[in-house]
């Protein structure tokens, strides 16, 4: 196929002031937070929830809601951006960095993978340089207010580098690997890593 | 989900169908009030599965690009892709393909894409869709009975009004329950579905395919697991705003 080739008619909205802010394909969905899943919302009962690390590490560890509370936490303000186009600029979170949870258990030597599962069973893979060096977090507040279940609340992943599919919702698990291993959508087609930046949306993409 | 394993499908992937292709529109027309439908001819069409998406991307002279992912509803088969597109209130994607679009206009398309939100034909499946989401449905209708299988497939299609619901001839015709919210059809007062006019259905099924936008789904599978249907047999597709 001829490259870039141009649809007869189509000018598209005027082009975004930010645009060095938005990936390309991406559009800004202002303050609008649209909701995708593949299953229904979870109910999560957070006197039962809690977050394991485990896999490829030297000690796995359990939080409870308020063993994750007690880890120092913060408040990070990004922008995210989903595989089906709409992007969403200058959302705060609160949580706790990926990092700091790798502290705490030791990463072994040879990892290099990460899965997350969730509540719901979901699962989705990640290179495990791109939760590390405070790049990830495992965020329960979202625009100063709690998570909703919705938005993955009461806890979910926040990877804001990668394209939104791989910052999973309702979790529950962080499983370090020593190979890489497709999570749900990624069996489906979707591209291993996700960077928005490249337009890495579907396997075969740079 | 997670606990099916990745080597179970039966379906071979089709690499082929990730790239990108120059579609031509072979046939536009608006059925339903709000909805476009598109037939598009791709130069290399690979099998799809009923329930399985494509990517549209068109592209202004300057290389700004914008796409947007819709169902089709054609069967596993047909050898045009069909699109049912919803305008949407200042659409950028939806607006253009209303509009503007002419039969013999080309622009990008990928796929077909999505393996979770399909039906092979072989489990006992209720599909439960609200508006545009009886698009992908209607698929999995067609490869029902065009695989002497209607049996398989029982349908609940709900919209405001039949003027507003794409397909609803078909529909009809097939046998599906429809439910309008906001207008009478035929002895049913115009109200969402009711409990006892789904139950019936989830007898013997397997799964439960929903798809509509956010607050559908949250009705829709909030009633299926009143009903004490489980909730991992139920696969969803939803979606909110998006132009």
């Amino acid at each position: 196929m001829s490259d870039a080739p141009v649809t007869r008619g189509f000018v598209g909205r005027r082009r975004p002031a930010q645009s060095d802010r938005l990936p390309p394909g991406q559009y800004d969905a202002g303050r609008q937070w649209p909701v995708l899943s593949a299953e229904p919302t979870p109910q999560v009962d957070l006197d039962r929830w809690t977050l394991t690390v485990d896999g490829a590490v030297l000690e796995p560890h359990t939080w409870d809601w308020s063993a994750l509370h007690a880890l120092p936490h913060a408040t990070t303000t990004v922008d995210i951006h989903c595989v089906t186009t709409w992007s969403r600029f200058d959302t705060p979170f609160t949580g706790v960095s990926v990092e700091t949870l790798l502290d705490v258990c030791g990463v072994a030597s040879d990892a290099t993978h990460v899965v997350a599962h969730t509540a719901s069973g979901y699962t989705t893979n990640l290179p495990l340089d791109d939760v590390r060096s405070d790049r990830a977090w495992v965020v329960w507040e979202a625009d100063g207010r709690p998570l909703t279940a919705d938005h993955g609340g009461p806890v979910r992943l926040l990877v804001p580098h990668l394209y939104f599919w791989k910052s999973a919702k309702w979790l529950t698990r962080l499983e370090l690997l020593d190979h890489d291993e497709p999570g749900f959508w990624e069996r489906g087609g979707y591209h291993d890593r996700g960077d928005p930046w490249l337009e890495q949306r579907y396997q075969g993409d740079p | 989900m997670s606990s099916q394993p990745a080597g179970s499908d039966p379906v071979v992937e089709n690499p082929g169908g990730t790239g990108w292709q120059l579609a031509t529109v072979r046939a536009k027309d608006h059925p339903t009030e709000g909805f476009v439908r598109l037939r598009l001819e791709l130069p290399e069409p690979a099998p799809h599965r009923a329930g399985q998406h494509y990517v549209v991307r068109l592209r202004a002279e300057d290389g700004y690009t914008a796409q947007r992912s819709y169902s089709t509803a054609s069967a596993p088969g047909d050898p045009l892709v069909e699109l049912m597109v919803e305008r949407m209130d200042d659409g950028e994607v939806s607006g253009f393909l209303h509009d503007e679009v002419r039969v013999g206009d080309t622009f990008e398309v990928r796929g077909p894409i999505g393996r979770w939100f399909t039906w092979d034909g072989r489990e006992r499946a209720l599909v439960f869709a609200g508006g545009s989401g009886v698009v992908p449905m209607v698929s999995m209708l067609r490869h029902a009975i065009g695989t002497g299988n209607p049996d398989a497939l029982r349908v609940v299609a709900v919209a405001k009004s039949l003027d507003r619901l794409p397909y609803a001839d078909e529909l009809l015709a097939s046998g599906a329950f429809v439910a309008l919210t906001r207008e009478n059809l035929g002895a049913r007062v115009a109200a969402p579905p009711y409990p006892d006019e789904v139950a019936p259905l989830l007898d013997d099924v397997d799964a439960a395919f929903v798809c509509g936008s956010v607050g559908f789904v949250g009705y829709a599978t909030r009633l299926l697991r009143e009903q004490a249907f489980p909730s991992d047999a139920i696969r969803v597709e939803q979606f909110g705003e998006t132009g």
